[in-house]
């Protein structure tokens, strides 16, 4: 089959959908891969690179969408000029980012045309799509860039320093909502040497949050925060005012504030009031990751950098589009892991199984119909249903062994007192030569207890072959036998002696053997 | 020589034994430790030979040399990974070399005891046969399973404690049966059904005992051959002989104690056999949804090693059966050479017997000081960028933290799945010898690297050499 990239077509879009890297992949999965002239040149892709791995080149993009089985884009097609669409073949295939919730004419324009689609956006949380997850690749991307444009915006440094001209102060970062946006700022700022705190309302990323090198701030409110497939929902209004305060708080202290709430098919939450943004120092700035959803902030202007009360907003919506090398070669990959699920000969046909969860998931059109949304997720996130954070494990709890019948100090007084009933009746009967041959039982028994616990663990083996070979010390028996009359104890004695010198030489000559491998690194 | 001579030099060997074992302590000291230990041996037999007991030195010197030649050419033979085989089967040859010693003790009238003495020497000898022939016999036995001769899986007979009662009550009432018995040929009867019923407890005892749990068996039986060399030397009212037996016999007690603790199991359960089959949860074996495993290519590890800034190694058995640890050491040399920090961790059970890993290591010569013990590397992992587990698999299973249902639960583990990235070596996804699956192969921080240990890591060898 063929697989079409065209350019993209929205004003300032400067990704494109397929890297000459990847495309060099999807020809080996048998595709054939055509591009429009120029797509990647805004990603700083030359068609040169791309024709070096077998793409073709095509000049026009109505060509390019005419002949492809199936095309690759960033954004959703435009159903405007230029109306890609109608450029879409009857029954084709198109795999983009769609938002299928917000976009509700283009799904029946794409159904009018018999198409199959498949949304970057709808692909399921599940573990085993990660891989496809571009979301989270934009996002990761996005978080960053946010952070480059705060300190773009910035007029200090991040970092603290103690110079010859004066101390300067680090710069105090807060981020709102820990979601990969979120976790890509703490640690892009946490990089240029900012005081990171953050909140989210989920209480189990605080310790992703604490790992990335930032303080995290919970809501003083008791309330699971976590919705269907790890996602943030909509909380009650008592807590809500109780995130309210500590944003507050948060940001009149802070320098650099970003905010990436979202909550999945509703607009942006209002977390930053105008009062909030009154009480921020002059010249701190406020990144609204959430500008294209209405803002976490009252007074952002999508797409645009504005300043309000000496405080900059930053309201760009096409940060990943800021980055475009960066989020196409990701984007790219996200688009080969999907197309790998969806060729499961590698014969370059592609094969839209309906019964599988991922492609079920991401399909928002299939042969005309639409198929959105998709059933629930089956599993939050697999295994286990536990929450993809590295938390510590817990300490499991002693394995449950049946109650004892004895406390375990009066079994340990019992076995004591007994043992010196026996020692002591031994004692009574026993003759003295015994006696002492016991008290050197006993002696040599404590020293080798003190002896061996010294000994390290990685000498274990030679441990036991040096314990082994000089346990051959019983040879002494055996040649004191050898020397008792009679032909038959001699022959035993003999015997004896044979096995364990066998013993003792082996033994001494294998721990050297092994000793001399214990070396020190140069 | 004159006996007092004698035994002022069986008090120098014992003071050699003793700082020999104490040389062990570290790797540095440990070389003199084993000349100490062959010192003290050296001298302990000239000195008995040169005694005044000793008659015919002649054919001591004749066995002695075909023994020492027997050994010596095991000993140059053998393969680091046979290592547990071969302790195993010397185990056996001082089991066997006691019960021989106590029959010819018992048949040997030149010295005649009366009375409580007759009694404790008749005793002495009989519990040195006892433990001579149970020391024999499960270390054949060992060394049949440690060397594939038998099946590592645990043979359980129906009434497998019952038997084992039934035995010890019967050794204790032969030796009754011994000490009142009249005539020294009755003697001998009792002494040989007791040396059967030995024997056969011996091989009962190991064959019940699963392959993961053969650690412990191999430093108990070590333990055993010290206690007969004990016995032998009450038998024999030798000092000598009751001290070194003591020091090997504590040795190897001790160590059976760390191997139990170390996966935390009391030494009874693990004598009494059958791990991962006893009772309990009967793990349902793939758990239905558990997750997607990721796997990984040859390439794609090597890419990740090479821009790791700390990598750690988890070997296991699987590392010994392929014979990777050249390839290990080699890929670490390489990686060592980029300015990559490469530590390997052990755990105590890694492996078939204490310290085999160290020894498989150190024989491809990877340098003592990166090998380090589980509890001096676990809280490194959260800071390291790649953990590669080659051929381990229950001793880095973290449902022995987290799920206290697990057959292996509370047994300590290593915890690679707090590195960034860890990879998992395996042959394919059957589980390990506890019989558990294992959720670090679900891990989303996980990836997979199937295939035979030393073929994949020639491959991550070769794609590092290229890039």
């Amino acid at each position: 089959m063929r697989i079409g990239v065209p350019k993209e077509t929205y004003a300032g879009e400067k990704r494109v959908a397929t890297t000459p890297e990847v495309a060099a992949k999807l020809i080996k999965l048998g595709y054939t891969v055509a591009l429009e002239q120029g797509a990647g040149a805004a990603a700083d892709l030359a068609d040169d690179a791309y024709r070096a791995v077998g793409v073709e080149i095509l000049a026009e993009a109505s060509a390019l969408w005419s002949s492809s089985d199936i095309v690759l884009k960033v954004r959703g097609p435009s159903h405007e000029a230029p109306d890609e669409v109608a450029l879409l073949p009857e029954g084709g295939r198109l795999i983009s980012f769609l938002w299928p919730a917000q976009n509700p004419t283009l799904m029946e324009r794409l159904a009018g045309r018999r198409a199959t689609v498949l949304a970057m956006d709808s692909v399921p949380r599940i573990s085993r799509a990660q891989k496809a997850d571009a979301l989270s690749s934009m996002a990761n991307i996005a978080g960053y860039r946010a952070i480059i444009e705060a300190a773009q915006n910035f007029g200090r440094f991040f970092t603290g320093q103690i110079t010859a001209a004066g101390r300067v102060p680090p710069a105090k970062v807060f981020v709102i909502g820990a979601g990969v946006a979120g976790l890509a700022a703490i640690g892009a700022a946490n990089g240029l040497g900012a005081i990171v705190r953050a909140t989210d309302t989920r209480p189990e990323v605080g310790d992703q949050i604490k790992s990335l090198g930032a303080e995290f701030v919970p809501v003083e409110y008791q309330e699971e925060g976590t919705g269907v497939g790890g996602y943030a929902k909509v909380m009650s209004e008592g807590f809500q005012r109780a995130q309210l305060a500590m944003i507050a708080k948060q940001c009149a202290e802070a320098d650099v504030v970003v905010t990436t709430a979202l909550i999945p098919g509703k607009p942006a939450p209002r977390l930053i009031t105008a009062e909030m943004v009154r009480s921020m120092q002059p010249g701190s700035v406020i990144v609204d990751l959430a500008a294209e959803q209405g803002g976490n902030c009252e007074l952002t202007v999508p797409g645009q950098v504005v300043e309000r009360h000496g405080v900059r907003i930053v309201g760009y919506t096409d940060l990943p589009s800021r980055m475009a090398r960066q989020s196409s070669q990701l984007y790219a990959t996200n688009l080969l892991r999907l197309i790998e699920e969806l060729t499961p000969g590698k014969d370059g046909t592609m094969v839209v199984n309906m019964d599988d969860e991922l492609v079920r998931g991401a399909t928002v059109v299939h042969e005309g119909a639409i198929t959105w949304p998709p059933p629930p997720p089956r599993l939050a996130a697999a295994p286990t249903g536990a929450p993809s954070a590295v938390a510590p494990p817990p300490v499991a709890p002693a394995p449950v062994a049946p109650a004892p019948v004895l406390s375990a100090s009066l079994r340990s007084l019992l076995v004591l007192a007994s043992g010196a009933l026996g020692l002591i009746w031994l004692g009574s009967v026993a003759p003295p030569a015994f006696m002492a041959h016991l008290m050197v039982f006993a002696l040599a028994c404590f020293v080798g207890y003190m002896v061996i616990w010294n000994v390290t663990p990685a000498l274990h083996t030679p441990l036991m072959s040096v314990t082994n070979a000089i346990s051959s010390i019983i040879a002494i028996g055996a040649i004191l036998q050898i020397s008792s009359p009679g032909v038959l104890l001699t022959l035993l004695g003999g015997a004896a002696l044979i096995l364990t010198t066998v013993n003792m030489v082996g033994g001494f000559w294998v721990t050297q053997r092994m000793l001399g491998m214990f070396r020190r690194s140069e | 020589m004159s006996e007092g001579l004698v035994t002022v030099s069986y008090i120098a060997s014992t003071i050699l034994f003793i700082l020999s074992l104490g040389g062990l302590s570290h790797p540095e000291t440990s070389r003199r430790g084993n000349h100490y230990g062959i010192a003290g041996m050296a001298i302990a037999i000239l000195a008995t030979l040169l005694g005044p007991k000793v008659t015919s030195i002649v054919p001591v010197i004749i066995t002695m040399l075909i023994g020492g030649g027997v050994g010596m050419t095991a000993a140059k033979r053998v393969q680091m990974t046979q290592m547990p085989e071969l302790v195993a089967l010397m185990h056996s040859l001082v089991g066997l070399a006691a019960v021989l010693i106590g029959y010819t003790s018992y048949l040997d009238n030149s010295i005649e005891f009366y009375d409580v003495e007759k009694t404790i020497h008749e005793v002495e000898i009989y519990i040195g046969i006892l433990i001579g022939a149970v020391t024999f016999s499960g270390s054949v036995v060992a060394f049949g399973k440690l060397s594939g001769r038998i099946s590592g899986k645990p043979l359980l007979l129906p009434a497998r404690h019952l038997l084992n009662l039934a035995g010890s009550l019967a050794v204790i009432w032969c030796c009754s049966l011994f000490i009142n018995v009249a005539s020294p040929g009755a003697g001998m009867l009792f002494l040989f059904v007791m040396t059967l019923i030995s024997l056969a407890f011996g091989v009962h005892m190991v064959m019940a005992i699963g392959g993961a749990d053969m650690p412990v068996v191999v430093s108990m039986l070590n333990s055993y051959s010290g206690w007969a060399a004990s016995a032998t030397g009450f038998m024999l009212s030798n000092d000598l002989l009751i001290v070194v037996g003591a020091l090997v016999g504590s040795s190897g007690a001790i160590l059976s104690y760390i191997m139990c603790r170390a996966m935390n199991r009391n030494f009874l359960s693990v004598i009494a056999g059958g791990f991962g089959t006893a009772g309990g949860t009967v793990v349902a074996p793939g758990d239905a949804q558990q997750g997607e495993v990721q796997p990984i290519d040859a390439d794609e590890t090597a890419d990740l090693l090479r821009n790791a800034g700390k990598v750690i190694f988890v070997p296991g058995y699987g590392m010994a059966v392929a014979q990777a640890q050249h390839t290990v050491c080699e890929i670490t040399k390489l990686l060592r050479g980029k300015g990559v920090a490469v530590h390997f961790a052990i755990h105590p059970v890694a492996g078939r017997m204490p310290g085999h890993m160290n020894v498989l290591l150190a024989e491809a010569r990877v340098p003592y000081d990166i090998v380090a013990e589980m509890d001096e590397i676990n809280e490194d992992f959260p800071k390291t960028d790649v953990a590669m587990v080659i051929g381990a698999n229950d001793i880095v299973n973290p449902g022995a933290q987290d799920d206290p249902n697990s057959p292996i639960a509370g047994m300590p583990v290593l915890e690679v799945w707090k590195a960034k990235t860890s990879i998992v070596m395996k042959r394919s996804m059957a589980s390990g010898y506890a019989g558990v699956d294992n959720p670090l192969f679900y891990k989303d921080n996980n990836r997979m690297l199937f295939g035979d240990a030393k073929k994949m890591l020639d491959q991550v060898l070769t794609a590092l050499r290229a890039g």
